[in-house]
């Protein structure tokens, strides 16, 4: 099933050369309408009708968050005041926020996009979405909103939290998916449990849509089998208006990023340069259909890949691999750079661990990991315990070369994860 | 239902752990028959022979804490020198393990038993069909 499905399948040839037409125009817009471009370019040395060809996008400047902060609030806008109908801000938590201005056309591209992405998973009209993400700046929960409602589903808008209300909406109203952030569909899979209902039997659900915190292949897995459904991989930044900028199919092989909208590179992080294809590295955007608040080569700093290879559902957009990282979740331990994903891998593919756990760094070569014990695997044979420890702090020790402190706590006792879920917390100073 | 059953609680070495675990006890009108605790670098596990395990851990689990029902083996003790010696001598003598042990005084001087934790729990009490020491039994 497709939702526009002569651009979702369009031929290679066909949509690079849509896109560089896309990338000129957008070029030739921003050196007329925005100062800090026509800078940018100037100092590069570089004019919009230097781009000949789409490898030619290698001469264009990067864009970074720091440029998006220093031209906040209004720097980076490309149409009048007036044009804008929509402000949201970028979740980053130094510093000055980013401005993220939509226009009309913004926004309904973006609806347009989730609606992409929500058939793409087999979603139809009659379906029911509750979207427990936070409504507000954040670009999440909002756009997901606009895109479902664009395909014809009765939207849910609970927002995150008040988990008992929650279940009720989801039983009142038999629910069909849930847009949620893994660590609460963890959280609210436990408290199903508590409640006594089964979220395999007692609910309608079949669809998930996890986003806005990095999680694991494993972490999917345990999710689907809680609740015995299809949970689906999304990819969205609110730089680029949010989510929908790629979205797994029902192949659950990767994430489409739609081309027709955003040009895509992955460099190297270090010296800015392509990498091969399905080499990993930093992937870099460029908005191809951005009316308000186009964008030129920005640097996400997540680390992914491009899958080779067509996708069997049709779709001739590329794949990318899960985000391995965000550079700005990597911490650095005796020199080892070390995500929380592989921490979180480890943990998942252990048996007697429960859903929760946190890294704290109190120096710069040690981490202790606190780990939730599962209650169901707990008979009360402390032997078993420090198996179990061991067990946790070997395998990471060979995953991360660094040997952990393991602590094993009680389940429910980490900080409960109703939104996003702090897994490391750095008490570290120079 | 002769079981002897106990009580088995997760603890994190905090404080006031112990005082919450007794206040749920208490407030169900359970009688703390023995205990014992076993600790190690940062967590521990407490363990308690009560007059109601099934209770105790029914209403421990409301209240959110780990807890297990395993079964012991609790084997009447003379009180005289060599009371525990004889207990135990027949467990070592069979190649059985004490994994763990506590003692429950049912009457003070006069009756005591040594509550075992053993891996095969059948195999245990077999041992002690045919000598004069006694196993406890709950009453029904």
């Amino acid at each position: 099933m497709f939702w526009q499905k002569q651009v979702e399948t369009i031929g290679r040839r066909s949509l690079q050369s849509f896109q560089l037409q896309k990338l000129r125009k957008t070029v030739a817009d921003v050196y007329r309408k925005v100062p800090f471009y026509k800078d940018r370019l100037d100092a590069s040395g570089v004019k919009p009708s230097d781009i000949e060809t789409l490898k030619d996008i290698s001469k264009l400047p990067f864009t970074t968050r720091d440029d998006l902060r220093c031209n906040y609030p209004y720097g980076m806008l490309a149409v009048p005041k007036d044009h804008v109908v929509r402000l949201h801000t970028s979740s980053g938590t130094t510093g000055k926020p980013k401005a993220i201005f939509f226009s009309a056309k913004d926004i309904n591209n973006s609806a347009q996009l989730i609606a992409r992405c929500l058939v793409m998973t087999g979603m139809t009209r009659g379906d029911v979405l509750q979207n427990m993400m936070t409504y507000g700046l954040f670009t999440g929960a909002m756009i997901m909103h606009y895109g479902a409602e664009k395909l014809g589903v009765l939207v849910i808008p609970s927002g995150p939290g008040n988990t008992d209300r929650q279940i009720t909406l989801m039983q009142d109203f038999d629910t069909t998916a849930i847009h949620i952030t893994p660590s609460y569909a963890l959280y609210l899979g436990a408290v199903l449990q508590k409640r006594g209902i089964d979220p395999r039997e007692g609910l309608k659900l079949k669809r998930a849509y996890l986003g806005a915190e990095p999680y694991s292949e494993e972490t999917r897995r345990k999710l689907e089998d809680i609740f015995g459904i299809d949970v689906y991989n999304s990819y969205g930044l609110t730089e680029m208006n949010g989510p929908g900028v790629g979205f797994e199919c029902t192949e659950k092989h990767g994430m489409h990023i739609w081309e027709d909208m955003f040009l895509m590179e992955i460099i190297n992080p270090e010296t800015g340069e392509e990498v091969p294809e399905g080499e990993v590295g930093e992937i870099v955007f460029t908005t191809l259909q951005r009316d308000a608040m186009p964008i030129l080569r920005y640097r996400t700093r997540d680390l992914t890949s491009v899958m080779p290879g067509k996708c069997k559902c049709g779709r001739t957009h590329r794949r990318i691999s899960r985000i391995i990282g965000r550079s700005d979740d990597m911490f650095i331990l005796r020199g080892v750079n070390i995500f929380p994903q592989q921490i979180e891998q480890v943990l998942m593919s252990v048996k007697g661990v429960a859903e929760n756990y946190q890294i704290v760094l109190e120096s710069f070569d040690e981490m202790d990991i606190k780990v939730e014990i599962s209650r169901d695997l707990f008979d009360g044979n402390i032997e078993h315990l420090m198996e179990l420890k061991t067990t946790i702090t070997d395998k990471i020790r060979s995953a991360v070369l660094v040997k952990p402190k393991v602590e094993l706590v009680e389940p429910g006792t980490l900080p409960v994860s109703e939104g996003k879920a702090t897994r490391v917390i750095d008490n570290r100073t120079i | 239902m002769d079981k002897v059953m106990q009580i088995s609680i997760f603890a994190e070495n905090k404080l006031g752990k112990m005082e919450k675990v007794t206040k749920v006890l208490s407030d169900s009108k359970i009688n703390i028959l023995a205990i014992s605790i076993t600790s190690t670098n940062g967590f521990g596990i407490i363990k308690f022979m009560v007059d109601k395990p099934e209770l105790a851990l029914e209403v421990l689990k409301k209240d959110g804490f780990t807890v297990s029902l395993t079964e012991v083996l609790a084997i009447e003790m003379d009180d005289q020198p060599g009371g525990l010696h004889e207990v135990v001598s027949i467990l070592a003598q069979n190649n059985v393990n004490i994994e763990n042990a506590s003692v429950y005084v049912a009457e003070s001087r006069k009756r005591a038993y040594l509550l075992v934790e053993v891996k095969d729990i059948d195999k245990a009490k077999k041992l002690f069909e045919n000598t004069s020491l006694k196993l406890y039994r709950r009453e029904k």
